[in-house]
């Protein structure tokens, strides 16, 4: 028995390894094959583009990219997206930090109302809210502003925000901090000398996150600004008409700064999830 | 600043700003809705409702949700135990895999409409392979299906990342001596998966099914790139009637309802999926 047992398990175990080791390779594949034909797309000279059968290597021609960048309005969006995205980031963590902070040092009274409040923001179907801020927006002139959007960009990127700084101070030993109280620091100073340059890159990763968060958001955009458009708003309003180099052209500049964010944040993206959860 | 104090300074700000953009524009979403010239009334409901489009889109999006996030779960569960076990190239499989967290619901849509749209790459590689002698028309009115199956292919490659992040960080945090103990009494890799980490991972699944379940309501962007008007789905009608028909109160209408269904599906996971009192890792 324990002969037959040994003779096998070595064959059984090999194959069991190749096909896991297929999987994880199919499944990377999955992933990057529609994002190497954008490539395609996008590398390729506009009659390429829109001309039958496909070539699956690109011709690396910057017909389509120059197109884009000379379409009517392309630049400004690209422009007004960057500043709806800097604003977002800049507003979720200046006002998002100290909350996370607060959440992670104190014991008060109604701290589990607030977790409440900012873990309900998540279970609510945000773009939504773009409605009413609309009609709210015209009275107070905040229409078709990149700062009224980077507004509501920065509810979506707020939740976010609070529970990854969270995450990030609860992971620092609150005995650094009094260390440096008892070397004559205040809580001031023993925040921005001791505690800062530790939590900084994590705080760049989850300002990094809020960029993303908006740069790709494009209900709210569609609905906040009609004529200072973002990137996917003005996209999305050209889906119809555009031509297929357009989309092709504009679908990668999109997906572009994602891939280096992520890049930049992935040594990140798993330990605030971990804790965001609890 | 008395110490006492000190914590609702530093919450102030968040507090005040989903005030004032989170809660405030939930009642007047609700004011929209329900208020008319006369006072009180479901006339905006009644409107939507009856709109011939109302089914079809509440029933595409319910059946998008259907057929995606029950495959995003498994796969997403799947990748996020190969990771786990994984000792080579790790970091590298994982940077690929989450790739798509990054990426815009309007750029995948764009990225999958390479494929399908009728120059695309699915019809160049088909008339190579001699399936067929000339491009098919892929996303037309004539076949529904075929949208369907690219939108829900857009929205797999696209939200299953969310999933598999959290899921990655939660099987993270379950003590390895658990799985230890399983080895020494013998347990099958499908035992300890089934027994271990499926309920330890519950607050995480609970989490990323919320999320996604939400997010696969507000399915908008990849719908518009790939199936324009050939499917529509709930948000898709909630822009239609804000723009193209300028009506504010039944856009509204709409919202509430998707607003509606959101609620009562996350209290349903949370319900299913709930966390028994005092069971902490």
């Amino acid at each position: 028995m324990t002969a037959v047992a040994d003779v096998v398990a070595p064959d059984a175990r090999k194959a069991g390894r190749g096909v896991y080791r297929t999987g994880v390779i199919l499944l990377c594949a999955w992933v990057i094959v529609p994002l190497y034909l954008l490539f395609v797309n996008t590398m390729s000279s506009p009659e390429t583009v829109n001309s039958f059968p496909k070539s699956f290597i690109p011709e690396f021609n910057m017909g389509s990219l120059n197109f884009f960048m000379g379409f009517q309005g392309i630049l400004m969006a690209l422009w007004n997206s960057v500043v709806v995205a800097v604003l977002t980031m800049v507003m979720s963590i200046t006002i998002g930090a100290p909350a996370g902070y607060a959440l992670s040092r104190f014991e008060f009274r109604g701290k589990e109302l607030f977790r409440l409040l900012i873990l309900l923001t998540r279970a609510f179907p945000l773009p939504l809210l773009a409605l009413p801020l609309a009609v709210l927006f015209i009275r107070t002139g905040l229409d078709d502003t990149a700062f009224g959007l980077s507004l509501v960009h920065t509810t979506l990127a707020i939740p976010f925000a609070v529970l990854i700084t969270f995450s990030l101070f609860s992971g620092i030993p609150l005995e650094l901090e009094e260390a440096a109280w008892t070397l004559g620091c205040t809580r001031l100073t023993a925040f921005t000398k001791v505690i800062l340059p530790l939590v900084l890159p994590g705080i760049t990763a989850s300002a990094i996150f809020a960029f993303v968060i908006s740069w790709n958001e494009v209900f709210a955009a569609a609905v906040l600004t009609i004529e200072n458009r973002t990137l996917p708003a003005f996209l999305l309003q050209t889906l119809g008409e555009a031509p297929l180099h357009l989309k092709f052209a504009g679908g990668f500049i999109l997906v572009v700064p994602a891939l280096i964010f992520i890049f930049a944040v992935r040594k990140y993206l798993f330990a605030m999830w971990g804790i965001a959860n609890r | 600043m008395e110490a006492r104090l000190l914590p609702y300074f530093l919450i102030l700000p968040v507090t005040l700003f989903l005030c004032l953009f989170f809660l405030y524009p939930f009642v007047l979403v609700a004011q929209e809705a329900f208020g008319t010239e006369n006072g009180f009334s479901l006339d905006n409901f009644r409107e939507v409702v009856s709109y011939w489009k109302f089914p079809i889109s509440m029933k595409n999006t319910f059946l998008l949700a259907a057929a995606v996030v029950p495959i995003q779960l498994a796969l997403s569960l799947l990748m996020a135990t190969m990771v786990t076990k994984m000792q080579k190239g790790r970091d590298l499989v994982l940077y690929i895999w989450t790739i798509p967290l990054g990426i815009s619901d309007l750029a995948a849509g764009i990225i999958w409409l390479a494929i399908f749209e009728q120059s695309g790459f699915l019809n160049s590689m088909m008339v190579g392979l001699g399936v067929t002698d000339q491009p098919v028309s892929l996303l037309s009115y004539q076949t529904p299906w075929m949208v369907f199956l690219a939108i829900m292919l857009a929205e797999i490659w696209r939200a299953t990342a969310i999933m598999l992040v959290i899921l990655v960080a939660g099987i993270g945090l379950i003590p390895k001596e658990y799985y230890e103990a399983a080895d020494v009494f013998g347990a099958s890799r499908w035992k300890q998966f089934t027994r271990i980490t499926l309920p330890m991972l519950r607050p995480s699944l609970q989490t990323a099914l919320i999320l996604r379940v939400i997010l696969a309501f507000e399915v908008f962007a990849v719908v518009a790139a790939l199936g324009g008007t050939l499917f529509p789905v709930l948000m898709g009608e909630i822009y239609a009637y804000q723009f193209d028909l300028q009506n504010g109160g039944a856009a509204a209408a709409l919202a509430i309802i998707v607003l509606i269904i959101s609620i009562v599906f996350t209290l349903i996971i949370m319900r299913a999926l709930r966390v028994p009192k005092g069971a902490t890792i």
